[in-house]
């Protein structure tokens, strides 16, 4: 059974399955991560203390610097990282570091997508179709 | 390229490019005449400096940079290692990392500040820049144009001398999406990071441009470079506009569209604000840091003059660039700064050069720094930060940690 669909403007990666982690808040792999426990660790951050690993991020906006380009390679050899993001607005370092990762990532909705889709819910992200989405499932 | 006929590095960075163009629309390349690349061993760990060494390990007509790339600092500073308790295997693979660039033709500048030190690219030059600090005063000062351009794309544009033509390389993306009204015009360093923060955090991502107007003044480079830095790191910001004052808007209607835009107000009391929510429940720090970005050789006067006469009794570390540490050996500031008991560190900064494990060696976790780009940036590596003028932090360091 499926539930609501929302398209993205662009997406990069392979179709994956996993539980949402959703927040109003912004994410860079350098300012908002403990990478070594895979929790977030910036204490203003709206998901502090949350392991993300295996998740579906659903976040607002790319932030800060250009690290994440060789950080999501990195968290991808030692397999401690998300599933996959899933962004309101995307930066170019996401998209860099994306490719080089070989990373499933989504960006840019018609509504908010932190409003979207439920914290904790099961969700599927296909940036293989014509037409890049996050299904609820 | 994308054949092959240029070696398998090309073949990869031509590819990466053109996923990376795809994702965010671009039509073509333009080709670039500089890149700088951010790749500091934190960022890159042991898979990212086996990846690079990979390409090192490819014939010389193979593996060598097309344009000028030069790097942005690096995750020590090896005569000084010692003293920051930076371990082994960390100067190990930075070792191992700077063997793999040198490889590949880079040259290794390590800084963060190459537009006050090195070749400050000029208007309408297009450049593959990494560092946000480095992309923005660029943009925004120099009226150059980049976006930005994280290590493995910034590598690949020195490869191929190009980049995807998206973003900040052209005109239309270039013009205000949002005014922001400044009542107050910054007096110190700090003043302009938090100025630079608000500006940030109003515009909210990537694609905003902040167009500024009621400056009283025109601010230096230090100013724009803290200005710039700060609003890079809380809004992820790649552009700004003075009116009347930076090149692509002499006048407001060169870069505000015809129409509504959104307006915000920034005055006196929020500048404040930003700087006390980060200071209000810490009256003592371990440690005084002036990095993020380096500093310039004007900026080591100023911390050697406000030493001068004083012993700083805590760790008080100002982090310069490979090219300005000659200079300031030669004028005698390095020795003014840790003659009252500092120290002064170059080629690194200091949230790229394993700040956790530093916090954990050292036993540091208060910090006051005059850069709101480390406030922004440090509280994920488990520090608590003050944002404080350079006065004051020097104040604090003099005085065991308290802050006044």
């Amino acid at each position: 059974m499926s539930g609501p669909v929302f398209y993205a403007t662009a997406g990069m990666g392979a179709k994956v399955r996993a539980p949402a982690l959703v927040a109003k808040d912004g994410f860079s792999a350098r300012y908002d991560l403990d990478r070594i426990k895979g929790v977030f660790s910036r204490p203003q951050h709206r998901l502090a203390g949350e392991s993300y690993v295996g998740r579906v991020l659903v976040l607002d906006a790319a932030k800060g610097g250009v690290a994440t380009a060789w950080m999501l390679y990195e968290m991808k050899s030692r397999g401690v990282m998300p599933a996959a993001l899933v962004l309101n607005a995307v930066n170019p370092i996401m998209a860099q570091g994306a490719a080089l990762a070989d990373f499933t990532m989504i960006s840019g909705f018609e509504q908010d997508i932190t409003q979207a889709i439920a914290n904790g819910a099961m969700v599927e992200v296909d940036p293989t179709g014509e037409r890049p989405c996050i299904r609820v499932l | 390229m994308r054949a092959g006929a240029f070696g398998p590095a090309v073949q990869w960075a031509i590819d990466h490019q053109i996923r990376v163009g795809r994702y965010l629309g671009a039509e073509d390349f333009v080709a670039v005449t500089q890149a700088h690349i951010m790749a500091d061993t934190e960022s890159l760990g042991v898979a990212g400096v086996d990846w690079l060494e990979g390409w090192a390990r490819l014939p010389e007509k193979q593996r060598r940079v097309r344009v000028p790339t030069i790097t942005d600092p690096r995750g020590t500073d090896f005569a000084a290692a010692r003293r920051l308790k930076h371990q082994p295997w960390m100067l190990a693979l930075e070792r191992r990392a700077i063997a793999a660039f040198e490889a590949l033709g880079v040259l290794m500048t390590d800084t963060c500040i190459n537009y006050q030190t090195i070749m400050p690219p000029v208007r309408g030059e297009h450049v593959a820049y990494g560092d946000t600090g480095v992309v923005i005063y660029s943009n925004s000062v120099c009226g150059a144009r980049s976006n930005f351009e994280g290590g493995p794309s910034a590598l690949s544009a020195g490869l191929t001398g190009r980049t995807p033509r998206y973003g900040y390389h052209l005109d239309e993306r270039r013009r205000a999406t949002l005014l922001v009204q400044v009542g107050a015009t910054p007096r110190d360093l700090n003043d302009w990071g938090a100025l630079g923060g608000i500006v940030g955090r109003l515009a909210g991502d990537y694609w905003q441009v902040p167009a500024v107007v009621g400056l009283e003044r025109v601010p230096g480079s230090d100013e724009m470079k803290h200005f710039g830095a700060a609003a890079a790191s809380y809004g992820s910001v790649a552009l700004f506009h003075m009116v009347g004052i930076t090149p692509e808007a002499q006048r407001l209607e060169d870069v505000i569209p015809v129409g509504d835009i959104r307006t915000h107000d920034v005055g006196e009391a929020d500048i404040r604000a930003f700087q006390t929510a980060y200071a209000k429940e810490i009256d003592t720090v371990d440690l005084v840091v002036f990095s993020a970005p380096q500093l310039s050789l004007v900026e080591m006067r100023q911390v050697a003059d406000l030493l001068d006469g004083r012993r700083a009794t805590i760790p008080l570390l100002a982090i310069t660039s490979p090219q300005v540490k000659p200079d300031a050996d030669r004028m005698g500031l390095t020795r003014r700064i840790e003659a009252a008991g500092g120290t002064v560190l170059a080629g690194m900064c200091f949230y790229q050069s394993y700040a956790r494990e530093m916090a954990e060696a050292n036993g540091w976790k208060r910090l006051a720094t005059n850069s709101a780009k480390l406030t922004n940036i440090i509280g994920g590596y488990g520090y608590r930060p003050a944002l404080m003028s350079m006065e004051a932090c020097v104040a604090a360091a003099c005085a065991g940690g308290r802050i006044a």
